[in-house]
């Protein structure tokens, strides 16, 4: 190892955290930076599944509580991608990628939310699910993004139990709201249990993550985690449990769950979920309907300068 | 040597590895080098600090205190952006 190189293990070994302005390895930089970037992507087309229902919201109470989620869902993204700027990468570079589908995204979101109750799932299981992930990333060895993650997770909360408690109304409410409730939750619950990412063994980077501390628990870990939490939610709202292979292990401390069906995991995320064209098309609708902005900033700048220059001259 | 020919200057100090820089004061110097230099004698003369970041205070632009009332008026009216908002029985309450 050279003398940068053990610096930075020593950091990496002390819980010490690694700043912009510090060496890295190379491989450590473009690590954090697929993960934040990704991170990133995921707080901004996700959303699109919730900004569908902003204008259908039941009631002028939950629009602009869901208006409110997707706006932070906004400031969540923009936290993300400044922080994962300070890594070297352009924002307009992790645009590019996200368009190109050279950086992916949660693959939740593309799934697409068909009923109202989709909201309130999303809400509960996919935030739920973030929060897992994100608590854990708080202790991230990459100083900007640990900070980003305790501001976001500091935010997180509200989302999740607006999700829960706008299902609570629905499971309480008549046989076919429950309905729609319980078949949300069946859409959504075992996605949600994606969102972990593939079983350790498989998982193509969590060795070094881990090893470098950019990932502090296994997917495995977070992921049981979220479905021992889950349990106790479901039975409260008096829905039936998506998993029938669901059971308390009293060894282990944790429930035994069923298998996870991966060839659909690596389906969507390779491109054939229900809604992964819509979702880029809708970005770059938006990217490009929005072009007129950024070019009237720039040029409002260079009238400014040029309006300048002349009055010292 | 006056220091009004010398511009001030605002320092911020990370104490620890992980934590944000926090602003500790300010002082002139002639030049950001110079800044650096001075608010480690001054600032840090107890290890105090492990990272320092000088700006010019004229680079930074500051929202009036004055004017809080109508510039933070946007989210006055809007407790449900909190999560204290959302009222759950106590078995499912810790999320």
């Amino acid at each position: 190892m050279t003398p940068e190189e053990q610096n930075f293990m020593r950091k990496i070994n002390a819980e010490e955290k690694i700043e912009p302005k510090d060496w890295m390895p190379d491989a450590y930089r473009k690590n954090v930076t697929r993960q934040m970037s990704q991170h990133a992507h995921s707080e901004v087309i996700g959303m699109q599944p919730e900004g569908n229902w902003i204008t259908r919201a039941p009631s002028l109470r939950r629009k602009v509580v869901l208006l409110s989620k997707v706006q932070d869902e906004a400031g969540h993204g923009l936290y993300l991608y400044s922080a994962c700027e300070t890594l070297g990468i352009s924002r307009a570079e992790m645009i590019e990628a996200l368009q190109k589908g050279t950086a992916k995204y949660a693959s939740i979101f593309n799934y697409p939310t068909l009923t109202w109750g989709d909201v309130g799932a999303i809400g509960w299981l996919v935030d739920g699910a973030a929060i897992v992930n994100q608590v854990s990333l708080q202790r991230t060895s990459y100083g900007p993004y640990a900070r980003g993650m305790i501001r976001i997770c500091k935010e997180e909360s509200f989302h999740q139990r607006q999700g829960y408690e706008a299902l609570l109304v629905l499971a309480q409410g008549s046989p076919e709201q429950k309905q729609m409730a319980q078949d949300s939750l069946n859409r959504f619950y075992w996605p949600a249990l994606m969102m972990f990412g593939p079983h350790d063994s498989e998982s193509a980077h969590s060795a070094k993550s881990m090893e470098w501390k950019i990932k502090r628990e296994t997917n495995d870990d977070l992921r049981q985690k979220f479905i021992d939490q889950t349990v106790p939610q479901i039975e409260f709202l008096g829905l039936e449990h998506p998993d029938p292979a669901i059971k308390w292990n009293e060894e282990r401390g944790h429930y035994d769950h069923g298998d996870i069906d991966w060839e659909e995991f690596y389906s969507v995320i390779n491109g054939n979920g229900h809604c992964n064209r819509q979702r880029i098309e809708h970005h770059v609708a938006a990217h490009e309907e929005g072009a007129w902005v950024r070019d009237a900033i720039t040029a409002y700048n260079d009238k400014k300068n040029a309006n300048k220059i002349k009055n010292v001259a | 040597m006056t220091t009004e020919k010398l511009e001030l200057f605002e320092v911020f100090i990370r104490s620890k590895r992980g934590l944000d820089h926090k602003h500790v004061g300010s002082l002139h110097a002639e030049d950001h080098a110079q800044a650096l230099e001075y608010a480690r004698d001054c600032y840090t003369r107890r290890s105090e600090g492990v990272s320092i970041w000088v700006m010019k205070s004229n680079d930074i632009c500051a929202s009036q205190e004055d004017d809080a009332e109508s510039f933070y008026d946007p989210s006055d009216d809007k407790p449900y952006r909190h999560a204290t908002y959302y009222v759950l029985p106590d078995p499912v309450n810790n999320m």
